[in-house]
C-alpha cells in the first residue's frame, strides 16, 4: 500500500495545535491561494465549455440519450461483445430452454435438459476478464422452464477441472438434492417432478460453496403454473457479482453478468405493454440486492408462487437465492433507468435502461 | 622464495594489453550471449511459463489539476505490461482517458485523466483495475485545487523556499560575532553542537528517504538505493574534499562543505515542503513554513561555527547561506510542480551522503582542537554540545510534520 505523505487527520490536528501561528501567517499565503483558486476554476469553465471531457466517447457508446452529466460520466469505457463471451446478455433476457419434451407412458410430460459444467474465462466489464466457471459457456446459466407436474431428467457432465454439482431450488427425493459432488469428467442424472410452480434457481453446491457460487455456477429455474399466466413481454434478470481480485469483495456488478451492459444496450418496450420480470438474486459477498424500477410501480408475486400480487411498489429487496416476479407496464414513452437501491451496486455496474416506446 | 621472482619477470609481459588481452575480455561475454540465446530459443529445459501475469502499478501521483478533474500518474514496475481496463472513484465506475495505446509496458509511464466531480477537503479513493480485475488504489488523502505553474505560483513557491531557506539560515549566521567572542571550550561545544544537529538531520534524511523510497516500484532498487546512493555520495564528497595527506581542510573550507551537505539536505526539505503544499492546503503550508524556519535556524549556526577563528570576507557569509538555502526554493518548485517520489528519494539519499561527509569533516576539526588542546574527544564539554545539538533539533522538528 501506499504510505500518504499526508492525511487529512495530520492536517486537521496540526491546524488545530498551531492554529493561532498559522492563521497570523496565513495571511500572505491565504490570500495569494485563493486568487490562484479563482483562476482556475475559470480555466476549468472555460475548458468544459468548449469541450466536455467525456461527452465524445459517451456518444460513441450510445448512452448520449438523458441524463446529467455526471450519470454519464459514471460508467465504464468500451463495450462487451461477444467476442470473448460467446454470449449476449440481450438474449439471455428472453431465452428460455424449454428442453427436448416427450410423453411419459403415464401421459405426463418429459423434459430431457443437458448441463454441462467447464472453465471459462468471461469478460464481465469492458476489457476485464473474469476466470469463472459456468454452466452451458455462459453466465448465468441456461434458464430452464417447464410446466408443474412435468418430469424433469437434467444430465449433467462435469467438464471442469474442479467437481460440480447442480442443486434445484424445488420440492424432490434426497438424492436428487444435487449436493454430492461430480468429479471432473464423471455425469449425473438428476431426475424429479417440478413442484411447486413459481421461479426457482439452480446453483452447484460444492464446497467451498462461496468460491463455487461465485465463480458463476448458477441459473435461472421457472416452473410455470399449470394455467399459464397472462402474455406479457417475459425478461430474465439474475442479479450478480464479480470479485476479480479475490479479497472477498466484489469489484464489479451487474444483471446477467456484464457491468452497464443494458445502460450502453437500453431494452425496447413498448407503452402499456405488460412486461413480466423473472428476478433472481445470485449476489455473493453482500447479504442483499435490491431492484428499484424508475417512474413506475410493479405488482410483485414473490417466488412466483402465487398468482394473486401481494405488493405494488417501485423498490424491492432480495437476499441471495431470493427471486420474485414483477409485473408492471410503462404508461409513458422514454428512458427509464432500473437498478440496484444500494447505490454503491448501482454505480459499480449493476444498472440499466428501458427504452419505452 | 624463488616464487617471488618469477611473477615480477612474467607479471611484465602479462601486463601488456594487446590482441590477446582483448579476446580474454570478450570470451565470457560470448559465452554468456550464447547462453542467453540459448534460454531464449529453448527454454532452457524449464517448460512453458504457466503462472498467470504478475501485474504491478504504481500511482505515483494525483493532481486535481481542476475542479472537475482528476490526472493520476502511473508506473509499471511489474514484470509484466498492465493494462487499465477501467477505473474507479469512490467505488464508481468513471470515464477516463489514457494518454496510451494499448498496455503500458514494464517500466512505461502513463497518464490517466478523470472529468471527476470532486469535492473540496474531502477524501476521494482513486482505485484503477487492469484486464485480470487487479485493483491498484491510491488515496486523495485532502481534496484541493493542485497549483499549477505560473507566474504566481513560481513566486509563491520561491517565497516559500527563502522563508525555510536563506531566511532562517542567515539569521543563524547571525550569531557570528557571538561566536567569535567564545573561549576554545566555548567554541568546542558550538563545533559539538553543530555535530549534533547534523547527526538529527542525517538520520532524518535517511528515514525520509526509506519512508519514500517504499512509495517507488520495487524495481527501482527500494531501500538498497537509498543506502548505496548516500554512501557513493559519502565517498565522492569525502574524495573531492581531500586535501594533501594529514592536512586538515580551511575553517573556511569546511563551513562551505557544511553549507553544501545542508543545502542538499534543504533540497529535500523543499520538495517535502512542495508536495505537501501541492497537496495539502494553506492552512498546512504555513503551519510548516512556520516549524522549518525555527528548525531551519540552528544550521545557520553549523555554518558559522568553524569561521569562529577564521575571519573571511562579508560576501562569504552570503554564498554561505545562499548555497545551503537557496536550494529550498528549487527543491519547493520540483516538489510542488512535478513531484516525483523516486527523484525526491534520490535528492534524499544525496543529502544524507553530504550530511555524513560533513560531520566527518567537522569530527576532525573537533578532534584537532582537542588535540591541540591535550583534551579527549569526547569530553563532558563535546558531548554536552552534541546532546544539545540533538536536543534542540528533535523540539523543533515536533513543529514539523509532513
Amino acid at each position: 500500500m501506499n504510505k500518504n505523505p499526508l492525511s487529512r487527520r495530520k492536517v486537521l490536528g496540526g491546524v488545530g495545535l498551531f492554529g493561532l501561528a498559522g492563521s497570523t501567517a496565513a495571511l500572505w499565503l491565504g490570500r495569494g491561494n485563493t486568487e490562484l483558486a479563482a483562476t482556475h476554476s475559470n480555466g476549468a469553465h472555460a475548458q468544459q465549455q468548449s469541450a466536455p471531457p467525456m461527452s465524445h466517447h459517451q456518444m460513441n457508446d450510445g448512452i448520449g440519450m438523458q441524463g446529467s452529466h455526471t450519470m454519464m460520466a459514471n460508467m465504464v469505457q468500451g463495450d462487451v461483445t461477444t467476442a470473448i463471451n460467446g454470449f449476449d446478455p440481450m438474449k439471455i433476457l428472453t431465452d428460455f430452454d424449454y428442453g427436448t419434451v416427450s410423453k411419459l407412458a403415464d401421459g405426463r410430460t418429459l423434459r430431457e435438459y443437458r448441463l454441462y459444467a467447464s472453465d471459462k474465462t468471461i469478460e464481465i466489464a469492458p476489457n476485464i476478464t473474469f476466470p469463472a466457471w459456468v454452466y452451458n459457456d455462459r453466465v448465468p446459466g441456461p434458464t430452464i422452464r417447464c410446466t408443474e407436474g412435468d418430469r424433469i431428467r437434467v444430465t449433467f457432465t462435469n467438464g471442469s477441472s474442479h467437481p460440480h454439482s447442480v442443486h434445484f431450488h424445488g420440492m424432490h427425493v434426497a438424492a436428487m438434492d444435487g449436493v454430492d459432488p461430480i468429479e471432473p469428467g464423471k455425469q449425473f442424472i438428476y431426475e424429479f417432478d417440478a413442484e411447486p410452480f413459481g421461479l426457482h434457481l439452480y446453483h452447484c453446491h460444492t464446497v467451498p460453496l462461496r468460491r463455487h457460487i461465485h465463480k458463476g455456477l448458477y441459473g435461472t429455474f421457472i416452473i410455470d403454473p399449470p394455467k399459464p399466466r397472462p402474455p406479457a413481454k417475459e425478461l430474465v434478470m439474475v442479479m450478480n457479482a464479480f470479485d476479480t481480485n479475490f479479497d472477498n469483495e466484489n469489484e464489479v456488478y451487474a444483471v446477467n453478468t456484464v457491468a452497464f451492459h443494458y445502460t450502453k444496450h437500453p431494452i425496447a418496450l413498448k407503452v402499456n405493454e405488460l412486461v413480466r420480470l423473472y428476478l433472481v438474486n445470485m449476489t455473493e459477498f453482500d447479504p442483499v440486492n435490491s431492484l428499484h424500477l424508475h417512474a413506475n410501480f410493479f405488482n410483485v408475486y414473490r417466488t412466483g408462487t402465487r398468482l394473486e400480487s401481494q405488493e405494488l411498489t417501485d423498490m424491492i429487496m432480495l437476499a441471495q437465492a431470493e427471486r420474485h416476479i414483477l409485473e408492471f407496464r410503462y404508461k409513458y414513452p422514454g428512458s427509464y433507468m432500473f437498478h440496484a437501491h444500494q447505490t454503491e451496486f448501482t454505480e459499480l455496474g449493476w444498472s440499466g435502461m428501458f427504452q419505452v416506446s | 622464495m624463488a616464487e617471488q621472482i618469477t611473477p615480477a619477470t612474467s607479471g611484465q609481459s602479462l601486463r601488456r594489453w594487446n590482441a590477446a588481452t582483448v579476446i580474454l575480455v570478450f570470451i565470457p561475454l560470448l559465452l554468456l550471449a550464447a547462453l542467453l540465446a540459448f534460454l531464449l530459443i529453448t527454454g532452457a529445459g524449464l517448460g512453458k511459463r504457466i503462472a498467470p501475469p504478475i501485474e504491478e502499478l504504481t500511482i505515483d501521483r494525483i493532481t486535481l489539476p481542476a475542479q472537475n478533474q482528476i490526472v493520476v500518474q502511473v508506473t509499471n514496475g511489474g514484470a509484466d505490461p498492465v493494462t487499465v481496463a477501467q477505473v474507479q472513484v469512490d467505488n464508481a465506475y468513471w470515464a477516463f482517458t489514457i494518454n496510451r495505446d494499448g498496455p503500458i509496458p514494464r517500466l512505461g509511464q502513463a497518464t490517466i485523466t478523470i472529468p471527476y466531480p470532486w469535492v473540496q477537503d474531502e477524501t476521494h479513493v482513486v482505485k484503477l483495475l487492469s484486464s485480470n480485475g487487479i485493483a491498484f488504489e491510491k488515496a486523495i488523502p485532502v481534496a484541493t485545487l493542485t497549483p499549477g505553474p505560473s507566474l504566481e505560483t513560481f513566486w509563491q513557491y520561491a517565497l516559500l523556499g527563502l522563508y525555510v531557506g536563506i531566511i532562517p539560515i542567515g539569521l543563524g549566521l547571525l550569531w557570528y560575532p557571538f561566536l567569535r567572542r567564545l573561549g576554545r571550550r566555548g567554541m568546542q561545544v558550538i563545533l559539538s553542537l553543530t555535530v549534533g544537529l547534523l547527526v538529527f538531520l542525517l538520520f532524518d534524511t535517511m528515514a525520509e528517504a526509506l519512508e519514500l523510497v517504499a512509495t517507488t516500484p520495487k524495481v527501482f532498487g527500494g531501500a538498497p538505493l537509498v543506502f548505496l546512493i548516500a554512501l557513493m555520495a559519502f565517498l565522492v564528497l569525502v574524495t573531492v574534499g581531500a586535501s594533501k595527506k594529514g592536512q586538515v581542510p580551511s575553517r573556511l573550507r569546511v563551513s562551505y562543505m557544511i553549507a553544501l551537505g545542508i543545502g542538499l539536505h534543504n533540497l529535500g526539505e523543499g520538495l517535502a515542503i512542495g508536495a505537501a503544499f501541492a497537496f495539502g492546503n494553506a492552512a498546512l503550508g504555513t503551519f510548516l513554513v512556520i516549524g522549518f524556519t525555527l528548525h531551519n535556524i540552528t544550521e545557520g549556526v553549523g555554518i558559522a561555527a568553524p569561521l569562529a577563528r577564521a575571519q573571511p570576507a562579508l560576501w562569504h557569509f552570503v554564498t554561505l547561506a545562499t548555497l545551503a538555502g537557496l536550494p529550498a526554493v528549487v527543491g519547493v518548485w520540483i516538489g510542488g510542480f512535478l513531484y516525483e517520489p523516486l527523484l525526491i528519494t534520490i535528492f534524499f539519499a544525496l543529502g544524507a551522503g553530504a550530511i555524513a561527509q560533513v560531520i566527518y569533516e567537522v569530527g576532525r576539526l573537533l578532534a584537532r582542537q582537542s588535540a591541540e588542546d591535550q583534551a579527549p574527544l569526547l569530553s563532558p564539554a563535546t558531548f554536552g554540545g552534541l546532546l544539545a545539538g540533538v536536543v534542540i533539533m528533535y523540539a523543533t522538528a515536533l513543529l514539523v510534520v509532513v
